[in-house]
């Protein structure tokens, strides 16, 4: 489903990411983790095109993003992308910030944007806050908020980049449990987190990156029971308690 | 010293009712002034503030140049300029009409307009752009995730947030409009302050004229920052400094 070649990105002469390789099977689940600074909300940026880079192929499905001719507009509406700090539109109600790009984008009518934000919202247990602006809720509910909008978009894949880190504690699980079921259904995600319960849950896979590279790209099992690298030992030690 | 505060009710020499006529008059005309700078500075420099966050070096190195411009010429002085230049730029029969058939009033109100407008609009430039760039990158991110388009982009969610921002420094920039304006009346406008001398030449009583002019400039902009006021409340969103 989404396939990296070798990519690499320089910011001015600083190398952030180095010939970095690897591949997201569809239906598969991928948790990036690695310390801060290592390039992982780079990496996952670079997957939709938010982040150029200057080396390497990128490809989503068969479609080439790396390539000029792809309709990246057209493409980036297909790839769900949910940020740290929600990135909800502020002037706009809840519903609306769920139907602008299905109306602009994908050119389905009101009526029919309407009904996908409001059963997406059902399901993320949030329809009471339908015409509420995102300043009005919480952390979490903004950022299920924020789930549910790429999900308007029927993705074939979703970004999670660090989902929970902005949140306060208490809501980092009402975020996880919509993620995990997300993962139980089948959908392809790539997940940048910190979160060791949720990669344990459901990730199939576990990249680990350090200084730009990609040091470790292994099954959950292994990475968690037999780290290959020092560093990935080291790491490991101190986020798990 | 005695005062005459009672001057503004009494007759005009010219039986066209009392001096406080003239004094509505400068008004009308001031803020008519105003209001037609407003619209260009507002519409002009939206278009270059918005030029000025674009990556394309072309695009961006034109507003510069627009605003340094606009913005480092003495207002004084690019009044005279447009005065002296703009009817000599004309040719033909416009030109004729321009200079000799239009009322004197109107043909310095054009250029007047043309003047400030200018000016006010590199500031106005870059309130905009700030506006635009001081919105959280993320703003971008999410919208082009969501495959929005540039033009989208910028028409659904960073204008409206930009401006939102920005609405306590526009209206200063609206008061500035109006005390700028007070220039106009140095290439022969008869406005708020042109109205200074001609009431002046029948009365002799400079000292309560400037006072009624004051008044009337401070209640003019009063309005304006009540109004203003009222349109931040209007548009103040919950949270908004959080960015979420």
């Amino acid at each position: 489903m989404i396939t990296l070649k070798n990519i690499s990105k320089w910011y001015g002469r600083f190398q952030v990411l180095k010939d970095c390789t690897t591949q997201v099977e569809k239906g598969e689940v991928v948790v990036v983790c690695g310390p801060s600074g290592s390039g992982k909300s780079t990496l996952i940026k670079t997957v939709n095109g938010l982040e150029p880079v200057q080396k390497g192929k990128i490809f989503i499905g068969d479609t080439e993003i790396t390539s000029n001719s792809t309709n990246l507009a057209r493409l980036r509406s297909r790839v769900g992308m949910v940020f740290q700090h929600f990135e909800l539109f502020p002037h706009l109600t809840i519903l609306k910030n769920l139907t602008l790009a299905q109306i602009k984008v994908l050119g389905r009518s009101d009526d029919e944007a309407k009904e996908k934000a409001l059963s997406l919202l059902e399901r993320v247990g949030l329809s009471a806050h339908a015409n509420k602006l995102p300043g009005q809720l919480s952390g979490g509910q903004q950022q299920r908020v924020a789930i549910a909008r790429a999900l308007c978009m029927d993705p074939v894949v979703m970004l999670f980049d660090e989902p929970t880190s902005a949140l306060d504690p208490e809501m980092v699980n009402e975020v996880l449990d919509v993620m995990v079921e997300l993962a139980y259904e089948g959908m392809t995600m790539m997940v940048v987190t910190h979160e060791m319960g949720f990669a344990r849950k459901v990730a199939n896979r576990v990249i680990f990156m350090d200084k730009g590279e990609i040091i470790e790209d292994t099954s959950k099992e292994q990475f968690f029971s037999d780290p290959q690298t020092d560093r990935a030992k080291d790491f490991l030690a101190k986020i798990i308690h | 010293m005695d005062f005459n505060w009672t001057l503004f009710f009494e007759p005009t020499p010219y039986g066209d009712g009392i001096y406080l006529n003239w004094l509505w008059n400068g008004a009308v005309v001031t803020l008519s002034l105003a209001i037609t700078s407003w619209v260009i500075a507002f519409v002009l420099g939206s278009i270059i503030g918005i030029m000025r966050t674009f990556k394309n070096k072309w695009l961006n190195t034109f507003a510069v140049a627009y605003i340094e411009l606009f913005r480092n010429i003495p207002l004084l002085a690019q009044m005279f300029i447009w005065y002296m230049l703009m009817p000599e730029m004309l040719s033909g029969a416009l030109k004729t009409w321009f200079i000799q058939d239009l009322d004197p009033n109107v043909h310095s109100f054009i250029l007047a307009a043309i003047a400030l407008g200018l000016f006010t609009s590199a500031r106005i430039a870059e309130q905009v752009r700030t506006g635009i760039q001081t919105l959280p990158v993320g703003q971008k991110y999410a919208a082009t995730a969501l495959g929005l388009s540039k033009l989208q982009m910028y028409r659904y969610i960073l204008l409206p947030n930009a401006y939102r921002k920005i609405v306590p420094t526009l209206t200063s920039e609206m008061t500035n409009i109006i005390k700028n304006s007070s220039v106009a009346s140095t290439i022969g406008l008869i406005d708020l302050i042109g109205q200074i001398d001609r009431i002046n030449e029948s009365t002799n009583s400079i000292v309560e004229i400037l006072c009624g002019v004051t008044l009337t400039f401070m209640l003019i902009n009063y309005s304006v920052i009540t109004i203003m006021r009222l349109v931040e409340k209007k548009t103040r969103l919950p949270n908004m400094m959080s960015g979420g």
